[in-house]
């Protein structure tokens, strides 16, 4: 069903410029959301009192430091007496919660395009891949790959492909095909021979 | 020694001016699925770091180059730690979000669920669990939410996200990483042992495990993220490797690293930094030496406080089911805590048997052949059969939320409506009561739940998608001990003038903590599963955040861990190593028979005597003909045919890389030129072709046996130093050859089990 995925990132340990922007990448944009969470709508001190004698129950919020979070600073007004302020207290429940909007949101939306993007890469290769692409004399070995991890791997894609790995697109498609080759056999290994991960 | 591996002939130890001074790329590698010479990892890591040391006295720039060298695996380890705990912030906040849109939107902005939908909304207190911006699918759609239509809708529309997320995680999995399926802990502990897998720490199965492990926790299976967490946390730790020379290319140090790695990633699945070690150290780690108990230590708490400072959860949190209550516990209460175990430890075995029999059976017949087909029906049986109870339709998490959470005055669930008696509370202490009717009803379908876990995890785990099991086997021990709970609160309440209440539990007072035995069951059941010990204590005393529960839960787990091995051996992770045939040489059993090494060795009395390769007498022809003829990994020197005294072993993918540099970038070499693997090699006459000088890739100390040794010393010498493969010699000769796979046959064949289950090289 499946045809093999053009590369995205080079896979040579050598090359790790991409994979080290993808992190930093990553860093950048996971760090400001950890910062920039102290929104003042985004912290409050909530109480939750409940019925008591002839006091109907009540949820107060309030937006105060978390040393102030008790019920003494936030119930306002008291429906009760002074006598009776600290019975009624005692029953109250008084929680300090932060949170921070902007983090959700940009977390989200980052989970989001980065599934899009993978059904777009999927839809692609599914579908338009087969049509732009020439037969390859490369796919071909595909299909002795039960024998080719001994003496044949070790000289035969490197020296085909190094006469014309010159620009470019020739090393990116060079690159391409070899991680074609990987999925396709981590997809034979996995799925087809049951040999992992069964 | 492998002076020659590391950077040419610093120490000039070889007079001759080989070619070889620069060690050849690839040589000194492995293969995929091989294994590593942990023995030579180490010595080449302490010539460098001898090399180094040495050249540091020379220059100011050589000094700072130790010096960084050295803070090179602290910087590593603090990187390690961000990147874990940003990514596990991402997918607890995006798997939170997520599961919530199988059942409505928020109109104030799509990005909230259910819980933050409802931060903003201004209710009165009769009110407080309705939220008026959070629509279900069918007052979207239709414009109300009651009635059998809305019912209904809502039902479709369940399902159908259930099935759409399944399906997407099963294809990206599929289509990108195959790598990504599963647990991750079974092929990690393998990998830490020493074994090669290309691929499956690399950057794609990084990013699809990440994305598909939140599909498929939001399509509502009954899987978990803790596995998994390990996974992705290893892959950040060997991805981030590249950045290092010292690691990068050192195959033993990468996996001190990828230890560390693996604490940070339970680390932040449980918010417990020290069970995160803990773990690394019993379960997933093969080697753990003293260095790397305080670096992954490090690790894990920067991914602690990374996740802590995303509060994914709000409140500072690090995981849902954050346990806060410190209520005091009976000493008879020890009586159903052991109850307790002894259930978890009969669930984690019929668990562990039931699903090795059903993988075996996805693994040899025609049902594996229809992956993305098994994981459509699944997630449709077990969307179809979770919507009608409220407590599986909700996420496992919440569920084990809901179960620990201890029943306080302002509580409105259904398993909290105890009969009041407001005029004798005091403060925000209840005493037992008598249940409700809401509490009465909750029993059953919590009961419902139990059976429905238990059946749908065992078909559940293994799938081709990215399923833990520690969540799972958590709830399903949290239901029972909850529901033991209330029946013992029950039975205190209706018959406190009982002997064996009467004595503490007095009528006002409270005594039972229904949530503690949910915590505990949840304790008995992972300990049953998992075989865990140590780590299942810490990682559980952690999350409630105080040592008053210890007794109990040591008590719970030690029964759990007792009751299972009785029954059977291994853990869930052992068994799924054993199922797949990884050769995984068990550290914690020991050998107890008394054969010997020549009961073992290769060649037996029947086979061709053992393939050698003299050290200054054969042609590139011969040696090249032995290689394509033999699929052996290793090939021993020796003197002469004649004589079978060792000098070394070479190793078969370094010997074709050789000499197929040889051929093509030296002068002379031909088929029927001689391969010398001395230093001093013997005067040819001027007209025969040059000679190949191999000394470089020489191992000259290979470690040997006698023939007599028994095999429990040859099994812990395999164990304790990683070898791949131990030479037997008999009076000082050659005799044969015994490698890690002939082990793992002999000791399945020991066993009673099938020695030829042991695949891969």
């Amino acid at each position: 069903l499946f045809p093999q995925a053009p590369r995205m990132f080079t896979p040579s340990s050598r090359n790790s410029v991409s994979p080290v922007l993808l992190l930093v990448l990553l860093g950048c944009v996971l760090c400001p959301p950890a910062q920039a969470n102290k929104s003042s709508e985004d912290i409050r001190c909530k109480c939750i009192c409940p019925p008591y004698r002839n006091v109907s129950g009540h949820i107060y919020n309030k937006n105060v430091s978390q040393k102030d979070c008790n019920c003494l600073h936030v119930v306002e007004p008291m429906p009760v007496p002074g006598n009776d302020v600290e019975a009624y207290c005692l029953l109250c429940e008084c929680k300090y919660e932060e949170r921070s909007t902007t983090t959700i949101k940009v977390i989200i939306i980052i989970y989001l395009s980065v599934v899009g993007a993978l059904l777009l890469y999927m839809a692609f290769l599914v579908l338009v891949d087969p049509l732009i692409r020439k037969p390859d004399p490369y796919t071909q070995p595909l299909h002795n790959e039960e024998d080719s991890e001994d003496t044949h791997s070790l000289a035969a894609v490197p020296t085909l492909a190094g006469a014309r790995a010159n620009t470019v697109l020739e090393r990116v498609e060079g690159a391409q095909q070899r991680w074609k080759r990987q999925v396709q056999e981590q997809r034979k290994t996995v799925f087809d021979r049951h040999k992992m991960l069964s | 020694g492998f002076s020659l591996y590391n950077g040419g002939g610093m120490n000039g130890t070889s007079a001759m001016m080989d070619f070889l001074e620069e060690p050849l790329p690839g040589v000194g590698t492995y293969e995929d699925f091989n294994t590593i010479d942990w023995v030579r990892e180490k010595s080449r890591d302490r010539d460098r770091h001898r090399e180094i040391t040495n050249r540091s006295k020379e220059s100011t720039w050589a000094l700072l180059h130790s010096v960084s060298d050295a803070f090179s695996g602290w910087l590593l380890m603090l990187l390690i730690g961000l990147l874990a705990g940003s990514l596990a912030g991402l997918i607890d906040i995006s798997a939170h979000w997520m599961t919530d849109l199988k059942e409505g939107v928020c109109l104030a902005g799509f990005w909230f669920n259910h819980e933050h939908c409802c931060w903003k909304s201004n209710t009165t207190f009769t009110d407080r669990d309705k939220c008026p911006e959070w629509k279900s699918w069918s007052q979207l759609i239709l414009g109300h939410g009651e009635g059998a239509f809305a019912y209904i809708l809502n039902y479709l529309m369940y399902v159908i996200w259930a099935l759409m997320f399944s399906l997407l995680a099963v294809l990206l999995v599929k289509g990108f990483a195959p790598y990504a399926c599963g647990s991750g802990i079974p092929e990690i502990k393998t990998i830490l042992s020493g074994f090669i897998i290309r691929g499956y720490l690399g950057k794609w199965t990084l990013v699809i495990k990440t994305v598909t492990l939140v599909l498929a926790v939001s399509s509502g299976l009954s899987l978990g993220k803790e596995g998994p967490l390990v996974h992705v946390a290893c892959c950040c730790g060997n991805i981030l490797c590249h950045l290092f020379t010292k690691y990068r290319k050192n195959e033993a140090k990468r996996r001190e690293v990828l230890s560390a790695a693996a604490a940070a990633g339970v680390s932040v699945a449980f918010g417990a930094p020290i069970g995160g070690v803990l773990f690394s150290l019993e379960e997933v780690s093969y080697y753990f030496p003293l260095k790397t108990l305080w670096r992954s230590f490090f690790a894990a708490l920067v991914a602690a406080f990374t996740l802590r400072s995303i509060n994914p959860f709000g409140n500072s949190r690090l995981v849902l089911f954050y346990v806060e209550f410190h209520m005091p516990w009976h000493l008879l209460e020890l009586v159903p805590f052991i109850l307790l175990g002894i259930f978890g430890g009969l669930w984690g075995a019929f668990f562990i048997r039931s699903n090795i029999a059903w993988c075996r059976r996805r693994k040899t017949t025609r049902l594996g052949k229809y992956p993305v087909l098994e994981v459509i029906v699944v997630t449709a049986i077990t969307a179809i059969l979770a919507f009608p109870n409220e407590y599986t339709r909700m996420s496992t998490s919440e569920l084990i939320s809901e179960l620990f959470n201890d029943c306080g005055i302002l509580d409105s669930s259904k398993l909290c409506e105890y009969v009041n008696d407001f005029n004798s509370t005091k403060g925000d202490d209840l005493p037992d009561r008598a249940a409700g009717p809401g509490v009465y009803t909750a029993m059953w379908q919590l009961a419902l739940a139990l059976i429905m876990k238990v059946f749908i995890t065992i078909f559940t785990f293994g799938m081709k998608v990215p399923s833990g099991l520690f969540i799972p086997s958590m709830a399903v021990g949290a239901i029972a001990g909850r529901l033991l709970g209330v029946a013992v609160e029950q039975l205190a309440f209706y018959h406190h003038d009982w002997a064996i209440f009467s004595g503490w539990c007095s009528p006002g007072a409270d005594c039972i903590t229904p949530g503690l035995y949910a915590m505990v069951g949840a304790a008995a059941c992972l300990g049953g599963v998992t075989r865990m010990t140590v780590s299942l204590v810490v990682i559980m005393f952690e999350l409630t955040g105080g040592l008053e529960y210890i007794v109990p839960l040591m008590a719970a787990a030690m029964t759990s861990k007792w009751v299972a091995d009785a029954i059977g051996r291994e853990g869930i992770y052992d068994a799924h190593i054993r199922l797949n045939g990884y050769p995984f040489l068990e550290a914690k059993e020991e050998f107890s028979h008394k054969t010997r090494a020549m009961d073992v060795m290769r060649p037996r009395k029947s086979d061709p005597p053992l393939t050698v390769i003299t050290q200054d007498t054969m042609t590139v022809e011969d040696v090249e003909t032995i290689v394509t003829s033999t699929t052996y990994s290793g090939y021993p020197v020796v003197v002469s045919r004649a004589s079978q005294r060792l000098v070394g072993f070479v190793l078969r993918r370094d010997l074709i890389i050789s000499i197929e540099n040889a051929r093509k970038k030296q002068d002379g070499i031909v088929s029927t030129s001689i391969i010398c693997f001395t230093d001093y090699c013997p005067p040819l006459p001027p007209s025969s072709p040059s000679v190949l000088k191999l000394r470089s890739i020489l191992d000259l100390s290979p470690f040997t046996v006698t023939d007599e040794t028994p095999m429990e010393i040859v099994v812990d010498i395999f164990r304790k130093l990683g070898l791949r493969q131990c030479l037997v010699t008999h009076n000082g000769k050659l005799l044969g050859i015994i490698t890690k796979k002939d082990v793992l046959k002999h000791i399945a064949q020991m066993a009673n089990q099938d020695p030829d289950s042991i695949l891969f090289n």
